[in-house]
């Protein structure tokens, strides 16, 4: 019988995914393999096109980390030509990025992870009266978890399944032995799943207070912010001010709780206490707080030791074609990379669930490249973010790090598993979400002496610019380059966090993030996957981010000179 | 018989054919609005809310109840191709007080990756499975433009590796109705942006049925779901312009009901980012507004239940719903510059001067971007 596993399409998720794992006669993954199936070609549509339209070129990358690669796009043009914008445009665009996090990470947990974890079936057994008590033990304030409330949605759901119809929840992994909640606790996370659709809307809106619309803003500009109308009315301010509030106190009193009670259930659950086979993070800085003071710090862990925390050194960073659908093999600079698409598709094969295409691992397999720092592979995103401030001693995460691992009794080490990658995203966003009004504060006092939003520039069509932005993502560590020439882009790329995580192994057999956080993890049903679906799930996978080309002619993009790279690329 | 009585019939006798089906959920609509808070008579404001937003008279009111009622007769396949997954996003964000949500998840959703629980072969057989069961009966909705190149593998779906176009033409083979949700399945979009390296195409390229196309990117939610509403309630495809966008919503002109509209009028325009007349909201043509080109309800109906949109935010319309914008309407910021428009940002520019020349220049833009708005296929002039 095959040991071979395919799960095409991996749901859930942005973009295109394939997963394979081979495993033994015990279920247990010995090897495990990550494709993206998906080619779009962005980066060489922005060539020759004027510089300004950038932004809203590569915000087309992804529509759920919206926003992302706009800002990251403008941020780059800007730095190519030297431009500052005003301060009032610094905090406006930090407010929209904590507004995009306050969002991104709750539709993540709840409609994109949250069925890895909730059986909504199970939640079909519950008793609403028991559920609303049990519901405080997580929290001191629970939120939608009232005795009629917890009913009505339960009246809901059996309409689902009343004739067998379950729409959206049909032919899933209801009743897996991994599936730890309780009906109770089912029943509470289920209603959060209904409220968070509600919360969400709310969490845009706050969005497009200051950016026009959710997804894909449309106020962000070369030099500055267009919405200035917005940013000059008391009126708009109070409504940010409002939205945030209902935003927060949801994070607060049911995200947080709810991790709370996964840490509960899930404590003991082997499948998702590993998943975790790079111990080494990387991070940028971000989230402007006032003029000077960013909320989170970058910095790179190696090997887990979180008693030494590393500056980047962007020299050190190059992606691999080995395994990718790219012409060459070698590792290169990603200035220095090749552009020549080389698909080798799949081959016929055996698998549990019978014949299909599969992965021929020795040779190429996917569109994403696989990036390496140092010749090592390096885990980007909350987790990272989280693990690298608790380390470097950043006084809001240790706070909340320490008070998590306190009431659940959980180690530090345990967020070096599936289920703490998933509680990082989770403490990133809560600590995000407690400080933001630190930054809306900054923009209101500023706004009393000073109105400016926008900062004049000429393109000097005779000189050439070159420039680049990085920075953190709601999925890890962003960069963008570009390179400016007769008035127009020359070149352009990005590296993406899916693209670090998400990357096939390397000539010298390194396997990245998601390849290798499978390994060892053992499936109570092959046919039936879940156990991959919840770690692969745990790394929010955007796969049209990480499929990038890097330039055949970025090499002249090799003089850059980034110093200190500042942070870390993810998306 | 009249026009007004004709239609009405029509969507009458309609209605009773779809009540006659069998629902494939067993659910009252009256059940789900009780448990969700929401009273009749608020339900009866959106449906009417609904027949204004596709020009129906008043009297289609309670037949948008009823068509609405009977959505769960209609299953959604919802397929993903090149995209961005923001038309979804824009999908999920739909309308407050959530009863576009409630119709979302009251019709049957039987496909949609972004949103189903289960993944790999389970979630292929969940697709199989609507298109063998529901033949004939199911809505396709397609987002993503269609990769053609190298025999269409630049995009690969499913453990038996299908392309993006064997899939499309698998799941449009036996569908009731097709809609290109988003720019890119309706005429490529990003992807199709010169040089386009995929060979990407819209929808209605690839397959031979009618295809209806609600642009935008992402087009507002809705569109989406008064498309949707349209079909249930007549059972055909709502009256369509030559790009094949449904009339209701793409008919006017984004400049004909801009809230800037008067400062155009006016002569007055923001000169540079930021600037006095940016604060004071002036008209954002000089910024490269494509507004006078575009055809889309953004200025009357805004985005994320109304809180703001492209122009309010002080950024010009960038004509995301027109076929390919991204090289006809670029760069994005400043006024189009091609032979079509030679002339007429001069004429703006005198515009401040007196009022008799605002009026011409005015109509000049307009009769201009008519003759660019109704031209079938443009080449891609600058980039």
């Amino acid at each position: 019988m095959s040991k071979r596993v395919v799960i095409d399409p991996i749901t859930r998720i942005e973009g295109h995914l394939r997963i394979e794992v081979e495993i033994d006669e015990n279920n247990v993954v010995q090897k495990a393999y990550s494709s993206s199936t998906l080619w779009r070609g962005i980066e060489l549509i922005l060539k020759g096109r004027d510089p300004r339209d950038a932004g809203l070129m590569a915000q087309r990358i992804c529509g759920v980390c919206t926003y992302s690669h706009y800002k990251a796009g403008v941020e780059a043009v800007e730095d190519a030509l030297g431009v500052t914008p005003p301060l009032n445009a610094k905090l406006v665009r930090s407010l929209l990025n904590e507004s995009l996090y306050m969002h991104d990470h709750v539709v993540h947990f709840y409609h994109l992870h949250g069925l890895d974890w909730v059986d909504i079936v199970s939640a079909l057994s519950a008793d609403p009266a028991k559920a609303s008590k049990e519901a405080f033990k997580y929290t001191d304030s629970p939120i939608a978890t009232g005795e009629d409330e917890l009913k009505a949605v339960q009246e809901r759901v059996k309409g689902f399944t009343k004739k067998g119809s379950l729409g959206p929840f049909a032919n899933a992994y209801w009743g897996n032995k991994t599936y730890k909640f309780t009906p109770e606790q089912n029943l509470i996370a289920l209603s959060h799943y209904l409220k968070a659709l509600e919360v969400q809307r709310t969490a845009a809106q706050m969005f497009a207070i200051f950016g026009a619309k959710q997804p894909h803003p449309q106020s962000l500009v070369v030099g500055g912010i267009t919405s200035v109308r917005d940013m000059l009315s008391p009126a708009r301010l109070i409504e940010w001010k409002t939205k945030y509030e209902i935003v927060k106190d949801f994070i607060n009193r049911a995200y947080y709780a709810d991790i709370v009670m996964a840490a509960a259930a899930y404590g003991t659950e082997e499948s998702v206490l590993g998943g975790m086979g790079v111990k080494n993070l990387l991070c940028g800085d971000s989230f402007l707080l006032s003029r000077n003071k960013n909320l989170f710090q970058s910095g790179i862990i190696k090997n887990g030791d979180l008693s030494k925390v590393y500056e980047i050194e962007d020299e050190k960073i190059e992606e691999d074609v080995t395994h990718s659908w790219y012409e060459g093999s070698n590792s290169l600079q990603p200035y220095d990379g090749v552009t020549e698409p080389k698909y080798t598709g799949f081959v016929n094969g055996d698998t549990v669930n019978g014949s299909a295409k599969i992965i021929n691992e020795k040779d190429k397999y996917s569109w994403v490249k696989s990036p390496r720092y140092d010749g090592e592979s390096y885990e980007v995103g909350p987790l990272a973010q989280m693990v690298v401030n608790y380390a470097r001693g950043n006084k809001p995460v240790v706070d909340a790090v320490n008070d998590f691992l306190k009431r659940t009794g959980l180690p530090v080490g345990a967020l070096f598993t599936t289920l703490g990658r998933t509680a990082a995203r989770m403490l990133q966003t809560k600590v995000i979400s407690d400080n933001a009004i630190t930054t809306f504060n900054s923009l209101v006092e500023n706004i009393k002496s000073d109105d400016s939003t926008y900062t004049k520039f000429e393109i000097d069509k005779d000189k050439v610019y070159k420039g680049r932005f990085i920075g953190e993502v709601p999925r890890g560590t962003l960069s963008h380059w570009v390179k400016i020439k007769d008035g127009v882009i020359e070149n352009y790329q990005a590296v993406v966090p899916t693209t670090w995580n998400a990357g096939p192994m390397d000539a010298n057999g390194k396997v990245g993030p998601y390849e290798s956080s499978l390994v060892g993890l053992k499936l109570e049903d092959p046919t039936k996957p879940l156990e991959v679906l919840r770690v692969i799930h745990s790394f929010d996978p955007c796969m049209s981010c990480s499929v990038h080309v890097m330039d055949v002619k970025g090499k002249e993009l090799g003089e850059f000179k980034v110093g200190t790279m500042n942070s870390s690329a993810s998306c | 018989m009249s026009g007004f009585e004709s239609l009405y019939t029509k969507a009458t006798e309609r209605l009773e054919t779809l009540s006659k089906m069998q629902a494939h959920k067993d659910i009252p609509i009256e059940a789900v609005l009780e448990q969700n808070g929401i009273e009749r008579r608020d339900f009866l404001k959106w449906s009417a809310g609904i027949a204004a937003m596709l020009a129906l008279p008043s009297q289609f009111t309670p037949l948008i109840a009823d068509a609405t009622a009977l959505a769960n007769r209609i299953p959604l396949v919802w397929l993903h191709l090149a995209e961005c997954t923001g038309c979804s996003e824009s999908l999920v964000r739909t309308d407050a007080p959530t009863i576009d949500t409630l119709i979302f998840d009251y019709v049957s959703l039987e496909y949609h990756e972004t949103l189903m629980a289960a993944s790999g072969w389970q979630a292929e057989e969940n697709l199989e499975h609507a298109i063998q069961e529901y033949a004939g009966s199911y809505v396709l909705l397609v987002e993503g433009g269609v990769p053609t190149a190298m025999n269409g593998q630049f995009l690969t779906l499913g453990a038996q590796a299908r392309t993006g176009v064997e899939v499309l033409e698998h799941a449009a083979s036996s569908a009731a109705a097709i809609f290109s949700i988003g720019t890119c399945a309706s005429f490529g979009g990003i992807q199709a942006a010169a040089p386009n390296p995929t060979d990407a195409k819209g929808v209605d390229k690839i397959i031979t049925q009618p295809v209806i196309n609600i642009p935008g990117c992402p087009p507002s939610s809705k569109n989406i779901v008064g498309t949707l509403v349209y079909f249930i309630l007549f059972g055909t495809l709502p009256a369509i312009d030559v790009y094949s966008r449904p009339k209701w919503a793409y008919s006017n002109r984004i400049h004909d009901l801009c809230e800037r509209r008067g400062h155009f009028d006016a002569g007055e325009f923001v000169e540079s980012f930021g600037d006095e007349g940016a604060k004071q909201g002036w008209c954002l043509y000089k910024q490269g507004c494509k507004g006078p080109y575009t055809f889309n309800n953004c200025s009357t109906e805004r985005f994320n239940q109304h809180t703001n949109w492209p122009v309010g935010a002080g950024h010009g319309c960038m004509g995301c719903s027109e076929p390919d914008f991204w090289d006809t309407m670029g760069p994005l910021e400043k006024p189009i510059d091609s032979h079509l428009f030679k002339g007429l940002n001069s004429t703006v520019d005198k515009i401040g001067s007196t009022i008799l020349t605002a009026t011409v220049a005015g109509i000049g833009v307009h009769a201009v971007a008519s003759i660019f708005a109704n031209k079938n296929s443009q080449e891609n002039e600058d980039v």
